[in-house]
């Protein structure tokens, strides 16, 4: 790691003025992703900024019937909230299959959207990388591509987003709400917190520079019957190949969200209507446009087949 | 190769890599409070380069509680939980194995529950109460996991036993809160204690030896429920 000097900020607009202040400084939570990358000198942040105690740990219910959780809220207390298990059971069954036990007990609400791609050539400093230094090139187009992206990716990156989190948020039409440096407040729907990568990489949501996440907010509970199903390399403890999020209601409708597709949690609300017809006339508007290599178009008939079981799941 | 921008070299002394380092990390952190640099201390200017330069990286002042004795450390920011655990408490019990949150080795339990303590800062816990394998049990003293891994030849080579131990022991505290699992049926009841249930949360933890099945009949002996 390079040197850094830390602080502990006292309130969230504190700590974002703090990290406003100076270029490159960094907030650190849970930090299983940050220290991660601190090791390998993929960030290299030179300040960094604790919010640990800031006390946005608390799961409040909204007057609208919704939920509010705080944003250092840890991926175990939010899948064990009976709140969140009986009426957001999709945000369980996602952050139980995402990581490990000691990861989840530290890792926050926050991080967890904030984490960056397990692409390989991200993390391989010895290779080129538009999303670790821009302009460098991509080196997994024409590289070891199985796990990347099939859509939403551009030809200066094809990484793909890891969260499994994130991908009920979206199914759940969450929304993010943050602090900036000017103690001034916003709410982003989840829907337009991840970007996509076009001639960007490096950029990966919407937050400005200094801008904290405070809380992420659900809707009230949007009923049905709640699956995530998760397909990767081992039963456990892996990122996903392929995910889905699915909310099936009784009259077959639903939603439907994915993950391990694309650098977002991949939704097109559109799409939806097709429910009633099932899994194929879901994934041929879902996925249309998809671009993928050959080493990861599997993922398309593989998509189609994990929401054809999430269905049924539900209907059982 | 920089010899003194080489992590491993000032995180493990001994190691002979052909560097010869003048000071040790311990040496460098006595130095750097002997001359009293603040946290504040930019960063830029501590870019490591030179043996003098290393002398004033940002160090910060931390007290924790580890394994019922409390400690005030002042330690280099970079320095990880298990680092301060091993290369400044000498409580060299809980192991490092690939030090980026993969393998669970480095797992010890902070305020009750279980986590990686390779991916944790220590001054990120400030007054927390650390217990590591040292402080489950002693030789005269076992603790019951540890006697359970014992019995049942939970391990071989042994080094990602004191990880797999403290995972256990919070895994059992887990289940006992009905904190659920990836293969929890029901969302809305308990969760019960089952092979799939312990095996699935012991994933974390990876044995390179094998020794899962007897992992298994070492926890499922503490949880009282017959194999």
């Amino acid at each position: 790691m390079k040197p850094f000097t830390y602080e502990r900020a006292r309130t969230p607009a504190e700590a974002a003025a703090a990290v406003a202040r100076q270029p490159g400084a960094k907030f650190i939570a849970g930090g299983t992703n940050l220290l991660d990358l601190m090791k390998l000198q993929i960030e290299t942040p030179p300040h960094l900024v604790d919010v640990n105690t800031l006390g946005l740990d608390r799961i409040e219910p909204m007057t609208d019937g919704g939920l509010r959780i705080g944003a250092l809220v840890r991926n175990t207390d939010l899948a064990a909230d009976d709140r969140v298990r009986r009426d957001y059971a999709v945000l369980s069954r996602a952050l139980l299959a995402g990581a490990s036990g000691q990861l989840r007990n530290k890792a926050t609400t926050a991080g967890n959207l904030l984490q960056r791609t397990r692409c390989p050539y991200f993390y391989d400093t010895n290779q080129p990388c538009n999303k670790r230094q821009p302009g460098t090139g991509c080196s997994a187009l024409g590289g070891f591509s199985r796990q990347l992206a099939i859509i939403g990716a551009s030809p200066t990156c094809i990484a793909t987003h890891p969260s499994d989190m994130a991908v009920a948020m979206r199914v759940l039409d969450a929304a993010v709400e943050t602090v900036r440096a000017d103690g001034h407040t916003r709410t982003i729907p989840i829907a337009d917190f991840h970007r996509l990568p076009a001639g960007n990489p490096q950029v990966e949501t919407a937050l400005e520079p200094g801008e904290l996440i405070t809380a992420v907010t659900l809707p009230k509970p949007p009923g049905g019957t709640h699956v995530y199903r998760k397909v990767r390399d081992r039963a456990s403890y892996a990122f996903a190949l392929v995910s889905v999020a699915a909310i099936v209601q009784p009259d077959g409708s639903g939603r439907v969200a994915l993950g391990g597709v694309a650098p977002k949690p991949w939704r097109d609300e559109a799409a939806e209507a097709e429910m009633p017809r099932g899994a194929k006339a879901v994934m041929a508007r879902l996925l249309a446009g998809a671009q993928p290599t050959a080493d990861n178009a599997f993922k398309r008939p593989l998509a189609e087949r994990t929401l054809a079981a999430a269905i049924t799941q539900a209907r059982a | 190769m920089t010899c003194f921008g080489d992590e491993r070299t000032l995180d493990m002394p001994g190691q002979d890599d052909g560097c010869h380092l003048p000071m040790t990390r311990r040496n460098l952190l006595i130095a750097g409070a002997s001359s009293a640099v603040a946290v504040a201390t930019s960063a830029e200017a501590a870019a490591p380069s030179t043996p003098a330069e290393h002398a004033s990286v940002p160090t910060a002042e931390v007290r924790m509680s580890v394994n019922g004795t409390p400690h005030t450390l002042d330690l280099d920011t970079r320095t990880t939980l298990l680092d301060a655990l091993r290369e400044h408490l000498h409580l060299t019990g809980t192991k490092k194995g690939c030090d980026h949150g993969q393998c669970g080795a480095c797992t010890v339990i902070v305020d009750g529950r279980r986590i990686n303590s390779c991916l944790t800062l220590a001054v990120m816990h400030p007054g927390a109460h650390v217990t590591t394998i040292e402080g489950l049990g002693t030789p005269e003293h076992l603790h019951p996991m540890q006697e359970a891994f014992i019995k049942h030849d939970g391990y071989q080579c042994g080094y990602c036993t004191p990880g797999q131990i403290c995972s256990a022991v919070s895994v059992l505290d887990e289940i006992k809160q009905g904190i659920p699992s990836h293969v929890t049926g029901d969302l809305t009841v308990r969760p019960l204690l089952s092979m799939d249930e312990l095996r699935e949360r012991m994933s974390g933890n990876i044995c390179r030896c094998g020794a899962y099945s007897n992992i298994v009949e070492a926890i499922t002996e503490v949880a009282g429920v017959a194999a």
